[in-house]
C-alpha cells in the first residue's frame, strides 16, 4: 500500500445506495468504502446485488436513493461516460469485447478520451508488455479470441483508460482453473501498478486470498465486512455465504 | 448492337445506378447500426440534397459556371447542409424516442419522411425542377462501349466518398467508436465514449452521403422531384439488406449488386424495364427469406 498521505478519505464511498430495475429493487441501502491502493472483494450469493452495485457505481443503473462518492466528489447523477472519464473504470461481466473490431482497435477505444496519440501508443506498449499474446493477435477480431485472451483484452482495454479505480465483475468466470490463477495474478499486478480494485468474484476463497478487505452482500445489503484475514478464518461465513 | 456491347452497356448502367444506391444504403446501414432504426426518411434526405445543390448551383453558376467545378461545390454545400439537417432531425425527432418501443420510433421516421416530402411539395408546387448543367454528352468509346465523362466522374466521386468513409471508420477514433456503438452502446459509455455525439456524427455522415447521391442523380438525370426519395429509399433499404444490414462494406456491395441486378434483370426476355422495381423487391423478399443476414452481415443475437 502507498504510504498514507493526506488523502485519508476513501477513494470510493457508497452511502445508503438504493437501486433496482423498474419496480424490482436490487439494492436496499448499501454502505461500502474502498481505500486507495486496496483490493476490496465484494462477495455474496447469486442475486445478492453484487453486479448491480458495480453498475450503479459506474452509472449504468440509476440510484433511486443514496450517494456514490468518488475522490470525495458526488458522482451519483453523472452519466456513465463522464464517470469513466474520471478514471473510474468498470470491466463488466462477460468481458464485452467489441465484436467486429480488432484487438488493437478494442485497445485504441479504451483510450478514446486520450487525445494525444503518443500517450495512446505509450499505454498500448505497456499493455502489450503485460499481455504479449494481445500483441501477437492485435489484428484479429477481438471476439474470436479464447475466453482467457478476451479477459486479458478486457483488462488491457481497462488499463488503456488509465484507471484510478477498477471495478472487476467476475473476471474469472468461465475460465479454466489455470487461467483463473493467471487472471488473479494480473489483478495483483494491476494493483501493484497503482490501481485500486473493487472485485466481484464467485470464488470467494480465491478473492479473499487476493483482497485486503471484504464485504459480504445478502439480499441487496451489506451483511458482513472485515479484513480479508478475518473473513477467511471465520468458519460461519465460509459455510453460510461462501460455500464450504 | 451486339450482345457484348449490350451487356457492357448494362454493366455501366448498373454501376452508375449502383453507386447511387450504395451511397444512400451506407447512411441507412450506419444509422441502423447506431440506433437500430430503419430511417424511412433517409431517401428524402437524398431528395433534399438534390434540391439544396440545385439552389446553390443556380446561385453560383453565374460565377463558376454549371460544369464540374460548380456541381462539385454545390454538392459539398448540399452535403454540409443536409448533414446538419440529419443531425437536427435526430435530436428533435429520434433522440427523445430512443427509450420507446421500436415501433414508435419507426412511425416517427415515417412522419419525418412525410414532413420533408410535403415541405418540398409545397415549395415546388409538385413540379419537376430542371437540374441544368453544362456537362454535355462527351465521352470515350472503349471497345463496343461508349462511356460519357459524366458517368466516369460520377462513379469516381462515389468511389472516392466510399474510400474516404472506409478510412474514417477504420483509421479514426470516431470511426471506430461508430462501429463500436453499433455493437454495444453500454460498453462504449463505460469506455468514456460520448454515445450521443457519436450518434450525431453518424447522422451527419449518413445524411451527407445521401445528399451527395442526390446531387449526382440530379446532375445525371437532369431533374428533381419532391417524391424522388421515396423509391430510392426503398431501394437503398433493399441494398442494405442484400449486403447485410449494419455492415458498411455490405451496403457498398449491396448497392452495386442491386444496381447490376436491376440493370441486367430488365434484359431478360419477358421482363421489360417497367418490371425493374418489381424485380428489386422480389430480390429483397428472397434475401429476407433465404439469407436474412445478407451477403456480409453477421448473425446477431439480441442483446438485453
Amino acid at each position: 500500500m502507498p504510504c498514507s498521505d493526506l488523502s485519508d478519505a476513501p477513494l470510493l464511498r457508497l452511502h445508503g445506495l438504493v437501486a433496482g430495475y423498474g419496480r424490482i429493487r436490487a439494492l436496499h441501502g448499501v454502505d461500502l468504502e474502498v481505500r486507495r491502493g486496496q483490493i476490496v472483494a465484494l462477495l455474496g450469493a447469486n442475486g445478492a446485488g453484487k453486479t448491480t452495485t458495480l453498475k450503479t457505481i459506474s452509472g449504468l443503473v440509476r440510484a433511486s436513493a443514496g450517494r456514490v462518492l468518488f475522490e470525495g466528489r458526488d458522482i451519483t447523477a453523472l452519466r456513465p461516460s463522464d464517470i469513466a472519464r474520471l478514471g473510474l473504470v468498470h470491466v463488466p461481466e462477460g468481458r464485452r469485447i467489441l465484436r467486429g473490431l480488432s484487438v488493437r482497435e478494442n485497445l485504441e477505444l479504451g483510450a478514446f478520451t486520450v487525445r494525444d496519440a503518443g500517450e495512446r501508443q505509450r499505454r498500448m506498449r505497456h499493455v502489450f508488455g503485460l499481455f504479449p499474446i494481445l500483441e501477437r493477435r492485435q489484428h484479429q477480431d477481438g471476439a474470436l479470441l479464447s475466453g482467457g485472451e478476451q479477459q486479458m483484452l478486457a483488462m488491457g482495454r481497462a488499463l488503456m483508460q488509465g484507471p484510478k479505480l477498477l471495478l472487476l465483475d467476475e473476471p474469472s468466470m468461465g475460465l479454466a482453473p489455470k487461467l483463473v490463477l493467471e487472471v488473479m495474478r494480473i489483478v495483483r499486478t494491476l494493483n501493484d501498478e497503482g490501481a485500486t480494485v473493487l472485485l466481484v468474484e464467485q470464488n470467494a476463497r480465491l478473492a479473499l486470498r487476493l483482497a485486503d478487505y471484504g464485504y459480504v452482500l445478502e439480499s441487496g445489503a451489506v451483511r458482513m465486512q472485515g479484513s480479508a484475514e478475518t473473513l477467511r478464518d471465520d468458519r460461519t461465513i465460509i459455510e453460510a455465504y461462501l460455500g464450504a | 448492337m451486339s450482345l457484348t456491347s449490350i451487356l457492357l452497356h448494362q454493366a455501366l448502367n448498373g454501376l452508375v445506378l449502383g453507386s447511387f444506391y450504395a451511397l444512400v444504403a451506407l447512411g441507412y446501414t450506419m444509422i441502423f447500426g447506431v440506433i437500430k432504426l430503419l430511417n424511412f426518411a433517409h431517401g428524402d434526405l437524398y431528395m433534399a440534397g438534390g434540391f439544396v445543390a440545385l439552389l446553390v448551383l443556380s446561385a453560383i453558376s453565374g460565377i463558376v459556371g454549371a460544369g464540374w467545378p460548380g456541381i462539385f461545390l454545390a454538392m459539398l454545400l448540399a452535403m454540409i447542409a443536409v448533414g446538419c439537417l440529419g443531425v437536427v432531425i435526430e435530436r428533435i425527432a429520434y433522440h427523445p424516442m430512443l427509450g420507446a418501443p421500436r415501433l414508435s420510433i419507426l412511425i416517427t421516421a415515417l412522419a419525418v419522411s412525410l414532413v420533408l416530402e410535403n415541405t418540398v411539395l409545397a415549395l415546388t408546387n409538385g413540379q419537376y425542377a430542371a437540374f441544368q448543367t453544362s456537362l454535355g454528352f462527351g465521352g470515350v468509346a472503349i471497345g463496343g462501349l461508349f462511356i460519357t465523362y459524366s458517368e466516369m466522374v460520377l462513379v469516381g466521386m462515389a468511389a472516392l466518398l466510399m474510400v474516404t468513409l472506409e478510412l474514417f471508420v477504420t483509421r479514426t477514433q470516431y470511426g471506430r467508436a461508430m462501429r463500436a456503438v453499433a455493437v454495444d452502446t453500454d460498453m462504449c459509455a463505460l469506455l468514456g465514449i460520448n454515445v450521443p455525439t457519436v450518434i450525431g456524427v453518424t447522422f451527419f455522415i449518413g445524411s451527407a452521403l445521401a445528399a451527395a447521391a442526390g446531387t449526382m442523380a440530379g446532375a445525371y438525370y437532369g431533374s428533381l422531384w419532391y417524391f424522388m426519395g421515396f423509391l430510392i429509399g426503398l431501394k437503398a433499404f433493399t441494398a442494405a439488406v442484400i449486403g447485410g444490414i449494419g455492415s458498411i462494406p455490405g451496403a457498398m456491395l449491396g448497392g452495386l449488386v442491386l444496381g447490376m441486378l436491376e440493370s441486367f434483370g430488365t434484359q431478360i426476355p419477358g421482363i421489360g424495364s417497367q418490371w425493374k422495381d418489381v424485380f428489386s423487391f422480389v430480390v429483397l423478399i428472397l434475401v429476407l427469406v433465404f439469407k436474412p443476414t445478407g451477403l456480409l452481415g453477421r448473425s446477431e443475437q439480441e442483446r438485453m
